[in-house]
């Protein structure tokens, strides 16, 4: 123990280097992927045929693929096609491209969960379609997705841990440079679960406090 | 950019890719009875309240809320430490097995209090025991009323053998990334893949459906 103590130490920088890139990482792109999801499924929701089945289309194919999958074509692809990205930016695009199509699933079980009489009704205030859509649709779907938006955060953390593969320094990458060096493999992974589990379960604690302040559990069923 | 597609290369390994996808397959489907049986145990046990539920909900919160990944270059790099050794595929298979089994402990509680009340009384009335009780008229309702939830952990147990890459099992990723690295063929070797586990995905969602007509709910 004092001996990990000691090794741990000596890693603090490096660990606490990949801990905030996990968490920056995170945080980029569960934004980039809810604003990729609202456009999604507000395309998917009230999309004419022309806008919607391209979406759709893509949207059951990234989340048909495995992410792991998706994380290395984008990396070696990218690559290939010469445009010169680092690892922590392709990272962040198939992360994104990943988070943005589930969210574009949610956002459009949520809109259209909302009765359509809404919208007639905003239509009779003289609203226009961008004032109802800010004023009326989203913030009734804001509530509903809350849960499952706090979820989706938790997952891309645990996700993040996928790009060490293509060479990203997070927190599991610093890990394993780590264990390179000091061989103690059993005890340097357990201490990166036991982060990676800090972490969630304060979104998990975070986010059952927010669904019990805002959210209506009749509302949206966790899918 | 001057690309020129030739799928020859993957025509020439189709064998060793559709093997990597069986294999993923046999993994989700080895980890998914193994996870089932975790699952169904500790549904029960934290049915019974007291320490096993406590239990159970350390069990769950603390394999959910760790990544796969994580889990296993544990079991695969670190339990040979403490002198417990498997091979890649059994480390594997455990790992994805003990992480589903916490997210199917929580399907398998909402499928038991979906059980409704009367269908327990009347069997008891007829004078079933325990164990009978549980065998002929809980876990069948139960598993009916799973069904969707199964399949869906299924579905998303096969896109996590891809994790299995990492530590070098010859799955379906191995292979594309193999073959990338051999030959080159990016596009083709990620299209090939991407394909293949689209359309595995789409083709159990389908059977799923199926098998969802098939037993109607009870």
């Amino acid at each position: 123990m004092a001996d990990f103590l000691h090794q741990l130490w000596i890693a603090r920088f490096a660990l606490t280097q990949g801990l905030i890139l996990t968490l920056w990482l995170s945080l980029v792109s569960i934004i980039a992927g809810t604003l990729l999801g609202i456009m999604g499924g507000v395309a998917l929701t009230y999309g004419g045929r022309l806008v919607r089945w391209p979406v759709r289309a893509m949207v059951d194919a990234l989340r048909g693929i495995p992410v792991l999958v998706l994380i290395l074509a984008v990396f070696y692809l990218l690559t290939f096609a010469g445009i010169n990205f680092t690892a922590v930016e392709s990272g962040l695009i198939a992360l994104s491209l990943f988070s943005g199509a589930h969210m574009a699933e949610i956002v459009r079980g949520a809109l259209s969960a909302i009765p359509a009489g809404q919208i007639d009704a905003g239509k009779a205030l003289g609203l226009s379609s961008f004032r109802i859509f800010a004023l009326v649709l989203l913030p009734q779907a804001a509530r509903m997705i809350m849960p499952v938006w706090i979820n989706t955060g938790a997952e891309l953390v645990k996700t993040s841990t996928l790009l060490s593969v293509i060479g990203t320094g997070e927190l599991l990458f610093r890990t394993q440079e780590v264990i390179g060096r000091n061989f103690m493999t059993l005890e340097f992974y357990s201490f990166a679960g036991a982060l990676y589990f800090l972490i969630n379960f304060s979104i998990e604690q975070l986010g059952q406090a927010i669904s019990r302040r805002v959210g209506n559990p009749a509302d949206i069923q966790a899918r | 950019m001057g690309y020129s597609f030739n799928f020859g290369v993957i025509w020439a390994r189709v064998d060793v890719f559709l093997l990597g996808l069986a294999l993923g397959l046999a993994l989700a489907l080895a980890a998914l009875v193994i996870g089932t049986v975790l699952g169904l145990a500790a549904a029960f046990a934290a049915e019974a309240g007291g320490v096993r539920r406590k239990l159970v909900a350390v069990y769950v919160s603390l394999f959910r809320n760790m990544p796969l990944l994580v889990i296993v270059l544990l079991v695969y790099f670190g339990l040979p430490q403490w002198g417990v050794t498997f091979g890649k595929i059994e480390s594997f298979i455990l790992a994805l097995a003990v992480y589903s089994g916490a997210y199917l402990t929580e399907v398998f509680r909402a499928g038991l209090s979906g059980v409704p009340k009367g269908v327990t009384d009347a069997g008891r009335a007829m004078g079933l025991g325990r164990l009978p009780l549980l065998w002929l008229i809980v876990l069948p309702i139960m598993l009916r009323n799973c069904l969707p939830a199964l399949g869906t952990t299924f579905i998303s147990l096969f896109k996590d053998t891809s994790l299995a890459a990492v530590i070098a099992v010859p799955e379906l990723t191995y292979e594309a990334r193999k073959l990338n690295t051999e030959t080159f063929r990016v596009a083709e070797a990620w299209a090939t893949a991407s394909v293949l586990y689209l359309a595995t995905c789409l083709l159990i969602a389908a059977a799923l459906r199926f098998a969802e007509r098939r037993f109607p709910k009870f």
